[in-house]
């Protein structure tokens, strides 16, 4: 039996759908986020350089990663938003937008305070730092741009623009330790060598990567939910349902 | 022009103005932001000696020297290759040590000493327990003993 996909990319069946699977990511996110914390504070190994000061890798990489993928999935949505002026897709995107943000500031935020002990500082113009710090930006004025133009659809397209060209700093991002002389290190794991970290320490991190993602996807949904109640609200399917809530 | 074209023209100037940016964009990052010089590239004169630069490489084995009063330390930065030796009054890292990553900011003096304001450490991404870098480091020792037999 052929399941109609595209039944989904209307908004009123996307947000009763949104609604089911919602409290299904975040369970899991929940889950996973103790196990991973569980895992880096008790059973990962100290470190044979760093010491304990570490574990903050456990947190501080998959906000990295997912400050990355985020962007890439927001400018996809985006993107499609724009050329096949899908409404569903581009409310996605607006809707990624402040979970990329949170994960961006998180990365900065704990490297900042990771850089002070290691390195002997906060923070350096690296090439690393800087580009992710371009990222911060990008995120920033995606969220901004849309907030100042009052037609949405306008919004969109205007936003789907800023995400599209922004999308040149994530391979910066990636290769900045290879091109460059940085300070930061090189990537522990990366898709073409072995890790180069301990299995019980690298398992901590994924588990903790998989959290963020779950953590991501119900965000994205509960906001695209809020999103095409406010831009829907003069649908009839939208004053039904109000009237349901309100007679419950 | 028809609208085809139109639409040609502004997808073909989108494009060029993504390339162009893409481009400002490495060639600042290229010229802004501080690098590090290897000692082998300052030894080449390839590093600007009338302004402030960095150094990176390792903190050479037996090369830290404190002075008794105060903060200053001096030690040398290597490449294996060439050496520049260091000055720096201030506190170090906690990850500075002989053998180590080290970067170091300042300027190099008439003498050819590196005049550091800022030494910063520099760690790779390897992450294990002490007992697996023990473990290592003894493999290591015991293949050098093999090959100097």
């Amino acid at each position: 039996m052929a399941i109609n996909w595209f039944k989904y990319s209307s908004p009123a069946s996307f947000y009763s759908l949104a609604g089911k699977m919602v409290p299904i990511f975040f369970i899991a996110a929940v889950l996973l986020l103790v196990a991973g914390l569980y895992i880096g504070f008790f059973v990962a190994p100290t470190d044979f350089q760093q010491g304990e000061a570490y574990r903050i890798i456990f947190i501080h990489v998959p906000a990295a990663w997912m400050s990355m993928f985020l962007y890439l999935i927001m400018a996809f949505w985006a993107g499609i938003g724009l050329a096949f002026n899908t409404r569903l897709s581009s409310m996605v995107a607006t809707a990624i937008a402040p979970t990329g943000a949170l994960f961006t500031f998180l990365a900065l935020w704990t490297g900042s305070l990771w850089g002070k002990p290691m390195w002997g500082t906060w923070w350096v113009w690296d090439a690393r730092l800087t580009s992710e710090l371009i990222l911060f930006f990008l995120y920033i004025g995606f969220m901004s741009l849309q907030a100042a133009i009052d037609d949405p659809r306008r919004a969109d397209k205007a936003g789907a623009i800023l995400a599209l060209v922004g999308v040149i700093n994530i391979p910066i991002i990636y290769f900045s330790v290879q091109w460059w002389n940085t300070l930061h290190q090189g990537a522990s794991v990366s898709l073409t060598q072995s890790p180069t970290m301990a299995s019980t320490m690298l398992m901590g991190m994924l588990i903790m990567a998989l959290a963020s993602w779950m953590y991501s996807i119900a965000m994205t949904l509960m906001r695209t939910r809020v999103i095409i109640l406010e831009r829907e609200s003069h649908t009839a399917w939208v004053s039904e349902l109000h009237q349901k809530e309100a007679t419950r | 022009m028809k609208p085809r074209h139109k639409k040609l023209a502004f997808i073909t100037l989108g494009l060029s103005a993504l390339a162009v940016a893409a481009a400002l964009v490495l060639n600042a990052f290229q010229s802004n932001l501080v690098f590090f010089f290897s000692p082998s590239q300052v030894a080449a004169n390839e590093a600007p000696i009338d302004k402030k630069f960095r150094i990176g490489g390792l903190v050479e084995e037996n090369s830290i020297q404190r002075h008794e009063s105060g903060l200053t330390v001096n030690f040398a930065v290597t490449d294996s290759a060439e050496s520049i030796p260091v000055t720096y009054t201030g506190i170090l890292p906690d990850l500075f040590k002989e053998g180590k990553g080290v970067v170091a900011q300042g300027k190099i003096s008439a003498d050819g000493i590196f005049e550091a304001d800022e030494v910063l450490a520099k760690h790779d991404e390897n992450y294990m327990p002490p007992e697996a870098a023990m473990a290592l480091e003894q493999a290591a020792q015991a293949q050098k003993a093999s090959m100097t037999q």
